[in-house]
């Protein structure tokens, strides 16, 4: 009988990076679920029950951005473009950023074999990240 | 090192991993399709102009939309039933059940949203 895992170090329990974003990406999705159903949540608060289909709820849950809304029929856009919406829109965009791209990076391993190519991977991954993190917020917070 | 592959492609289609191989298959390509096509969308509204315009308009396009949805809602719950198993080890045993229960919340919420989205595309 091995020792308990308890009194391990947490490297000697195999804890490293690769390790904590199995973690991450657990539950970022977990988080992902509840930026969405409070989206979904808040809209249905604002009257999306009378002004907007299926479709167009799912669209803003998925992003709660104000461009999201425009085609169904919201009558006063007003609360649905605040700054509280932008910042949960900012947040659910962090998150979601984080997980696609080191999703991204998982999918590559299983085909890139190298030891190069898997740093390239990475190094380009960061870019994508940090790009696409920006570009977001720039969107969500000038639209 | 297991990263040659040592069967032909074609005994690699036939792989009969059933239930759990479908979904893994279904939720890379959803995870893959999401990660390009919202990268696009994005890239899109930021850029504008016309190329951007065109982008967003076969995005906001219906055929597109029922594409793009199903990437989302599967991998969503694929990902919270990998999520639960993985994190209550335990319940590993019961996973032909949970992909069962994730096909039957599956099939309405996509039924019904293809249902919306096709009423709306034919102007009702």
């Amino acid at each position: 009988m091995a020792e308990k895992s308890r009194n391990l170090s947490l490297s000697q329990r195999g804890m490293n990076f690769e390790t904590l974003m199995w973690y991450f990406t657990r539950l970022s999705a977990l988080a992902m679920y509840g930026f969405i159903l409070f989206a979904i949540i808040g809209a249905l608060v604002m009257g999306a029950r009378t002004q907007m289909n299926f479709a167009d709820m799912m669209r803003w849950g998925f992003m709660p951005n104000g461009t999201h809304v425009q085609n169904s029929n919201v009558t006063d856009l007003e609360p649905w473009v605040s700054p509280f919406w932008k910042l949960m829109g900012s947040g659910l965009l962090l998150v979601a950023v984080a997980h696609g791209v080191h999703g991204l990076v998982v999918v590559c391993d299983d085909y890139i074999a190298s030891a190069r190519g898997r740093q390239i991977v990475r190094f380009l991954s960061i870019i994508m990240m940090l790009a696409m993190s920006f570009i977001g917020l720039y969107i969500i917070w000038t639209s | 090192m297991g990263l040659k592959r040592n069967v032909s492609l074609f005994t690699g289609l036939r792989y009969q991993g059933k239930g759990p191989m479908l979904t893994f298959v279904l939720h890379r390509i959803g995870g893959v399709g999401m990660a390009v096509f919202v990268s696009i969308h994005l890239l899109a509204s930021f850029l504008g102009g016309s190329g951007g315009q065109l982008a967003n308009a076969i995005y906001e396009h219906w055929v597109f939309q029922l594409f793009i949805f199903f990437c989302a809602l599967f991998h969503a719950i694929n990902g919270l039933r990998i999520t639960i198993l993985d994190l209550w080890p335990k319940l590993i045993e019961y996973q032909q059940e949970a992909i069962w229960v994730e096909w039957a919340v599956f099939i309405p919420v996509y039924g019904f949203a293809v249902f919306v989205i096709i009423r709306t595309a034919a102007g009702g």
